[in-house]
């Protein structure tokens, strides 16, 4: 008994734990329980004191009576509770306003709000209060909302492509707070339900149109002109006069030529532009009575070169000398087929290699194996990044636009050639655009900062974004 | 008959499509509805390709030509990867239904296909790919051979660029002004010279595809379709 009236620590809660046992042994000496009624005189450690009215006993002191369970207990706990009570919801956004998108089928409305007030670009605490907004909606005739989408902090606006035409939808936006509890605002609701609305024009590519019309104009309008029979000048191309020579050395050579209509399939515009030159080899090769042989990655193309080459011979008047399998397919894998065909180089050291289409990585390990056996080779292609690896390993090399004029200009017919005069005014038109362009930026730029020329500068400047965002962008016909 | 059918289905499908473009409710039809036209034709199309592929292999090892090694080759690595594909072996079947034996995805990880891809093709591809180092090496050695004025200014041009994208071109040109040294040097040349010749291609390329465009579209040009 009297070990256990030692004062058990020299903490303060320690103090307090004896100093209530003390309480407690005196009170049940003096009968009182607990009782103040009559304010009884009891010694407590500190001497003679007026007893003050004691809380009851709580819960926890029910269920953990230890004192040291319930300080550890308060170590764990209160911190959570504070963390708990910090996590309150973000304040909603403000403004939601919803229009129908433009340039679509009516399927799609755009929303914009105005940002969360807890949705700071660098809060204060390090910790965002929105991390996102959640868009609900809720079309007609339906009772509740429906999650239609997301965006993340910071934004202002999103798009909601997956509506359906003529019907009205009211939507909700919600700031989302980070996660674990990733509490929710208050949604904001938009004022009135809107129904998306189906274009029949898209404004965004207005001037795409306009270019077209006057390019394809200019080239219907030359066509008409080669039909009527006015002779046409059109520049010499060296690739295309060597492909001349390069079947004639091969038939000199009594070897064969190879033709690749590169890698890709007949839907790609590069493949058709191989397969018009392919035509023109091939007539070469009917007449001068060389080995034709045509490789291909694509069943599709394999078919489409067999029919091209095939009428090539009949034009010629060699359909006897059409040997069918000499357009093979090899494989659809990209370096399959360069093995395959590289190794039927080394092989059969063909005198004349066309290279006319789509390429990627294998078009050096083509024209360097094509240079390693000494062929003469002639590439064309409209891919920028391989264009220097043809130029560095073939002879000759038909760069973007001459590619495609090499059908045209090989058949030698004032229709065709009436394209490529067409297709010059197109360059034409693309080089005063340039120069416009080019000047009015600079004058702009110029007159920037001139306190003198300041209405002149602000023209400027509208011309500028003009010729850039409307002409040249997305943004419709007119600013 | 045979070839101005075609044309006009070609014709006609062209102009559709040209217009179409400016249409929101038919300006994806073009590269969503009709590529899957165009995938299930190509995948039938796949057929006659194979069997054109094992026709010409079995006739080149029937009469012994040259590299009907190859060939052979050709038609047992097509035979095993058929009879591995097709039938699904080293496959589990899948948990929706675990009674089936053929249920599961043939390129499931572990299975015969899955290893004939990960550790034949695979390396085999990896291989060719690495080879282009080597005719990279070759190709430039003669392409930057100073012969005249313009190889010069190519090789000099190459050079900058070289040395510019190493850490040995930011320690060899670090005394000079930040402007003159290799880093910038290469970053106008790329971001100027560069960019301006690929922009003047791609308008051209563009202008290309238009004219050749109208020229199959109108039947001046019929090449494609085997006819003059």
């Amino acid at each position: 008994m009297v070990q256990s009236e030692r004062k058990p620590t020299a903490t303060l809660d320690g103090r307090r734990a004896w100093q209530r046992k003390q309480e407690h042994t005196f009170s049940r000496r003096l009968g009182n329980r607990g009782q103040t009624a009559g304010k009884p005189r009891y010694r407590t450690h500190r001497g003679f004191a007026t007893p003050r009215p004691r809380p009851p006993k709580g819960l926890l002191h029910t269920l953990l009576p230890d004192w040291r369970w319930q300080i550890v207990l308060a170590v764990v706990f209160i911190p959570a509770v504070g963390s708990i009570a910090a996590a309150q919801p973000p304040a909603p956004p403000t403004n939601v306003r919803v229009e129908d998108a433009p340039n679509d089928a009516g399927t799609k409305l755009t929303i914009r709000w105005d940002l969360s007030p807890d949705d700071v670009a660098e809060p204060e605490s390090g910790k965002p209060k929105v991390v996102r907004y959640d868009i609900l909606r809720k079309a007609e005739g339906e009772d509740e909302f429906k999650n239609a989408g997301q965006a993340t902090s910071q934004t202002t606006e999103t798009d909601d492509p997956n509506c359906k035409r003529g019907t009205a939808y009211l939507y909700q936006v919600v700031a989302v707070g980070p996660r674990p509890d990733g509490e929710s605002s208050e949604p904001a609701v938009a004022a009135q339900a809107v129904r998306p609305v189906m274009q029949w024009f898209k404004e965004d590519r207005a001037w795409l149109s306009v270019f077209l019309i006057l390019v394809g104009g200019a080239i219907v309008y030359f066509i008409q002109v080669g039909r009527s029979g006015r002779p046409l000048n059109v520049r010499k191309i060296a690739g295309l006069e060597a492909v001349d020579e390069a079947v004639g050395r091969a038939t000199e050579m009594g070897r064969s030529c190879l033709f690749i209509p590169g890698i890709l399939d007949i839907n790609e515009m590069q493949t058709i532009a191989g397969l018009t030159v392919l035509s023109r080899v091939a007539t070469q090769t009917a007449e001068y009575g060389a080995k034709l042989e045509v490789p291909t990655s694509r069943s599709l193309v394999m078919t489409a070169a067999r029919e091209t080459v095939q009428a090539s011979y009949l034009g010629a008047g060699r359909p006897d000398a059409y040997v069918e399998d000499d357009i093979y397919y090899l494989s659809d894998e990209q370096f399959g087929f360069v093995a395959g065909v590289t190794g039927s180089m080394m092989r059969e050291k063909p005198a004349a290699c066309f290279y006319m289409g789509v390429f990627f990585a294998e078009s050096l390990i083509l024209a360097e194996t094509g240079n390693a056996i000494g062929a003469i080779q002639v590439a064309g292609t409209a891919m920028p990044s391989q264009l220097p690896f043809f130029v560095a390993a073939c002879d000759y090399t038909l760069i973007g636009e001459e590619f495609f004029a090499a059908s045209a200009y090989l058949s030698g017919e004032t229709t065709q050639l009436g394209s490529l005069k067409g297709q010059d005014m197109g360059k034409v038109l693309a080089g005063v655009l340039l120069f416009i362009g080019c000047g009015l930026a600079t004058l702009a730029a110029a007159t920037a900062d001139s306190v003198s020329f300041v209405e002149t500068s602000d023209a400027l400047a509208a011309a500028v974004s003009f010729l850039t965002e409307n002409v040249l962008g997305t943004k419709g016909f007119l600013p | 008959m045979k070839r101005t059918i075609p044309f006009f289905i070609a014709s006609i499908t062209g102009m559709f499509f040209v217009v179409a473009y400016f249409i929101p409710y038919t300006a994806s039809w073009g590269e969503d509805k009709v590529a899957v036209w165009f995938d299930i034709v190509a995948s039938i199309a796949v057929i006659l390709g194979s069997l054109n592929l094992l026709k010409m292999s079995l006739k080149k090892i029937s009469d012994r030509r040259p590299g009907w090694g190859y060939a052979a080759i050709t038609v047992t690595a097509f035979a095993a990867t058929l009879f591995v594909g097709l039938g699904k072996i080293g496959v589990n079947p899948s948990e929706k239904y675990p009674d089936f034996a053929w249920s599961g995805n043939h390129l499931e990880n572990g299975s015969a296909f899955w290893w004939m891809y990960q550790y034949v093709y695979y390396p085999l591809a990896a291989t060719m790919f690495a080879l282009l180092a080597f005719f990279i090496a070759s190709a430039a050695f003669r392409a930057f051979r100073a012969k005249n004025a313009e190889a010069i200014v190519l090789l000099g041009t190459a050079f900058v660029i070289l040395v510019g994208r190493t850490y040995f071109g930011t320690v060899l040109s670090g005394p000079l002004p930040e402007d003159l040294q290799f880093s910038a040097l290469t970053g106008t040349i790329m971001s100027v010279f560069n960019l301006a010749g690929n922009r003047a291609i791609m308008i051209g390329i563009a202008l290309g595809t238009v004219s050749l465009s109208l020229r199959i579209l109108m039947g001046v040009d019929r090449s494609y379709i085997g006819s003059e």
